[in-house]
C-alpha cells in the first residue's frame, strides 16, 4: 500500500512517535516493537500515553511525528484512517466499554463478525450456518450464551467488557489492542479474563493496556512501562517491578 | 428475496399497518365514488385530496424517520427534496397545459411569457414527457442529496452542525427559487394544472386515482424501509446512530453508509412531493421554508422515531389537527398548538406515541420471561 516499506520482523513497529495536544506532550518520541505472536502488556501512570498510543495505532490520532507501521512493515498506519486500519486487521477494545447498546448481544457480534464491510454486502447479508455456528462459539467463549438475545444495554459491566472481547474475536483481527479488560471486574472475572486473553494469544498477537498489576502478573509476559509518553522500563514483570524509576513514578514505595 | 426475509420484513406491527392502509386506500375511493352525494357514508371530493395530502406527507415523515429515527441524522431541510420532487411534476404539469393558458403559447408557460422569455430554458426541456418528469421527481432530489452528503459525511458533520447546514439548504433554494430568472415561476411557483396524463386534475375519479396512487406509494416506501431496517445494513445504521466512531473502529465505512440512506431518503421525499402537486394544484418556494422541513420533523417525533409506522401516524395526527385548529375561530393559535405540542411530546412522551406502545410491550413481556431467565443462567455458567 505504502511506497516507503520499512524492513521489520515486528508485526507492530512504532519509532520515535510524537503527538502533542495544544503544547501537551502525549507521546514523546515512543518507540515501541511487538512482534508476530507476541502478548505485551502495557502499565503507567495516568497520562503516560497508553491510550494516546492506542489511538495513534487505530487511525484516531494522526502522529506529529515517527513512525507507525503494521505487518513487517508493510503498512503506514499513520496515513490510513480507522476503517483502513480495522480492515488491516487490527482490532480494538475501548478502555470505556463500548457495545451496541440497543442491539442485542447476538447482533453486536454479527455485527463485528468478519465479514464484507461494505454497502452493498450488509443490504443482501444472510447469516450462513458456519456464520451462526462461529456465533454460537464465541457466546460460548465470552459466556454469555444465556443472555444472547437480550440487548446489550442491559449487561452489566463485566458482561459488557467480555461482550467486547467477543466482538474483537468475531472480527478475527491479526492484533488485538485491548484497553483496560478487567476494569471493574470482580477477582473471579478477572482471573477467567487473564485465562481468555491468553487463549487468544495462541493465534493472535495481543497487546494490553491494564492497571492491575495482579492481572499483569497472571499473564505473565513482557511488560513495558510508559511514563510522560515514552518507554521507561521495558522487561519481564518482575524486572519491570523492580525498576527504581518504576517503583517511583508508577508503582510507589 | 427468500420467504425467511419476508418474515423478517413483516413483523406482526408492519402487517397491521399494511392492512390498514390497503383498507383506507380502497375504503375512501369507494365511499366518495360509490355512494350519492346525500349519503351519510359519502366522502366529499375535498376530503379525498385533503387525505391523499396527508398521505404524501406520510410518505415525507417516513424518509426522514429512516435517516433521523435510524441513522440519526437529523435533516431539518428535507422539505427542500419534497419541493423539488413537487417542481418536477409541477413543471410536467405546466408542460401538459399548452394553449390553454391565458397568452395561448403552445411552449412556454404563462409566466415565461409574461416575462418576455422568448424561447424554453434548457432545463425545461423534456419535462412534456411524463416518463422524463418522474425520473427527474427521484434523480434531482437523489443527486442533491448526493452531492450535499457526500460533502458533508466525508467531513464527518454531525449533529447539530449538519442540522444547521440542511436548514441552510433549504433556505438557499428558497431564495432561489423565490427569484423570476431561476425560471420556475418565482413568487407564484407553478399552477393553473389542467392534466396529467390526459386526465383532468380536477376530475373526481382523477383525484381518486391520485389519492389511491399517494397510498401506494406509500405502502411501497413503507416495505422499502422495513426491508432496509430489518436488513443487517439497518443494524448497521443503528449501530451508526448509536455509536458512530465504534462503527468505525468495527471497519464499517460509515460516510457510505449515510450517503445511501440519505439519497434514498431524498429520493422518497421527492416523490412524496410529486405526488402532492396535482393535488393540491399548485407548487411555490414556499414549499422551501425551513418551517416546513421542521414541521415534518415534529410529525415523527410525535408518532415515534425510529419505528416508521410512528412516521406515519404523526404525519396524520398533527396534520388532522392543523386542518381542524386552522379553520375557524381557533386558526391565530395553530403555531402555538404546534408549539405546546413539541414541547408536551418532548417531555412527557419521548419516544413519540407507537414508540410509548412499544416500549410499554416490551417491558411487560420482559416482566413475564424474567421468571425463565435465573432458571437458565446457572447452566450457562458452568
Amino acid at each position: 500500500m505504502s511506497p516507503e516499506k520499512k524492513t521489520t520482523t515486528a508485526l507492530l513497529y512504532l519509532d520515535g512517535v510524537s503527538v502533542s495536544f495544544d503544547g501537551f506532550k502525549a507521546l514523546n518520541d515512543l518507540s515501541l516493537i511487538v512482534e508476530p505472536g507476541e502478548m505485551r502488556a502495557i502499565i503507567g501512570p495516568n497520562g503516560a500515553g497508553k491510550t494516546t498510543m492506542m489511538d495513534v495505532v487505530t487511525g484516531k490520532t494522526r502522529p506529529d511525528e515517527g513512525d507507525v507501521y503494521f505487518g513487517q512493515g508493510a503498512f503506514d498506519l499513520s496515513k490510513l484512517d480507522e476503517t483502513e486500519i480495522a480492515e488491516l486487521g487490527i482490532g480494538r477494545k475501548f478502555q470505556k466499554p463500548t457495545v451496541f447498546e440497543m442491539h442485542t448481544v447476538e447482533d453486536n457480534l454479527l455485527l463485528a463478525l468478519k465479514s464484507d464491510r461494505r454497502v452493498r454486502g450488509t443490504l443482501l447479508w444472510e447469516t450462513t450456518a458456519p456464520q451462526h455456528e462461529r456465533i454460537d462459539q464465541i457466546l460460548e467463549t465470552i459466556r454469555l450464551s444465556a443472555v444472547r438475545s437480550r440487548v446489550a444495554g442491559g449487561l452489566s459491566h463485566g458482561q459488557k467488557q467480555w461482550l467486547e472481547i467477543g466482538m474483537l474475536l468475531a472480527q478475527e483481527p491479526q492484533l488485538l489492542l485491548v484497553d483496560e479488560p478487567v476494569a471493574g471486574m470482580t477477582d473471579a472475572e478477572t482471573e477467567q479474563t487473564a485465562q481468555l486473553l491468553k487463549e487468544i494469544n495462541r493465534e493472535k498477537t495481543v497487546v494490553v493496556v491494564e492497571h492491575d498489576m495482579t492481572f499483569v502478573r497472571e499473564l505473565g509476559v513482557r511488560v513495558t512501562c510508559l511514563h510522560e509518553g515514552s518507554v521507561l522500563a521495558e522487561g519481564t514483570i518482575d524486572q519491570v517491578s523492580a525498576n527504581d524509576r518504576v517503583v517511583e513514578v508508577y508503582l510507589g514505595r | 428475496m427468500t420467504s425467511f426475509s419476508l418474515i423478517r420484513i413483516l413483523d406482526r406491527g408492519a402487517i397491521v399497518f399494511l392492512v390498514l392502509l390497503a383498507v383506507f386506500a380502497v375504503a375512501i375511493p369507494a365511499l366518495n365514488l360509490l355512494t350519492p352525494a346525500g349519503s351519510s357514508f359519502h366522502v366529499p371530493t375535498y376530503f379525498v385530496s385533503l387525505f391523499g395530502k396527508y398521505v404524501c406527507y406520510a410518505l415525507l415523515a417516513l424518509s426522514i424517520d429512516l435517516i433521523w429515527g435510524y441513522a440519526g441524522i437529523l435533516s431539518l431541510g428535507h422539505g427542500a427534496f419534497f419541493a423539488l420532487g413537487g417542481y418536477a411534476m409541477g413543471m410536467y404539469l405546466m408542460r401538459q397545459i399548452g394553449t390553454r393558458g391565458v397568452y395561448a403559447n403552445p411552449i412556454l408557460p404563462d409566466f415565461m411569457v409574461f416575462l418576455n422569455w422568448p424561447e424554453l430554458p434548457v432545463y425545461w426541456y423534456g419535462f412534456n414527457h411524463f416518463v422524463y418528469a418522474a425520473l427527474m421527481v427521484v434523480l434531482v432530489p437523489g443527486l442533491l442529496a448526493f452531492v450535499f452528503g457526500w460533502f458533508a459525511f466525508r467531513s464527518r458533520v454531525t449533529g447539530v452542525y449538519l442540522s444547521i447546514i440542511t436548514q441552510a439548504m433549504t433556505f438557499a433554494l428558497m431564495l432561489g427559487f423565490f427569484r423570476n430568472n431561476f425560471g420556475f415561476g418565482g413568487n407564484n411557483g407553478l399552477t393553473d394544472f389542467k392534466d396529467i396524463l390526459g386526465f383532468n386534475v380536477q376530475a373526481e375519479t382523477t383525484r381518486n386515482a391520485l389519492f389511491f396512487c399517494s397510498c401506494v406509494a406509500l405502502l411501497l416506501g413503507f416495505l422499502v424501509c422495513r426491508a432496509l431496517v430489518t436488513s443487517k445494513y439497518g443494524k448497521v445504521l443503528v449501530a451508526v446512530r448509536d455509536a458512530e466512531s465504534r462503527t468505525r473502529f468495527l471497519g464499517y465505512r460509515v460516510e457510505s453508509y449515510k450517503l445511501f440512506v440519505f439519497t434514498l431518503s431524498a429520493c422518497m421525499a421527492g416523490i412524496a412531493g410529486a405526488l402532492y402537486v396535482p393535488q393540491v394544484g399548485i407548487i411555490n418556494p414556499g414549499e422551501f421554508a425551513p418551517g416546513n422541513s421542521i414541521e415534518a420533523v415534529i410529525w415523527v417525533a410525535v408518532g415515534g422515531r425510529g419505528t416508521l409506522t410512528g412516521a406515519v401516524l404523526g404525519a396524520f395526527v398533527v396534520n388532522y389537527a392543523k386542518t381542524y385548529f386552522t379553520s375557524g375561530f381557533l386558526a391565530p393559535y395553530w403555531l402555538f398548538v404546534l408549539g405546546g405540542l413539541f414541547i408536551a411530546v418532548t417531555l412527557l412522551l419521548p419516544r413519540g406515541i407507537v414508540g410509548t406502545i412499544n416500549h410499554w410491550r416490551a417491558s411487560r413481556s420482559e416482566a413475564r420471561s424474567a421468571a425463565e431467565i435465573p432458571a437458565a443462567m446457572p447452566q450457562a455458567a458452568e
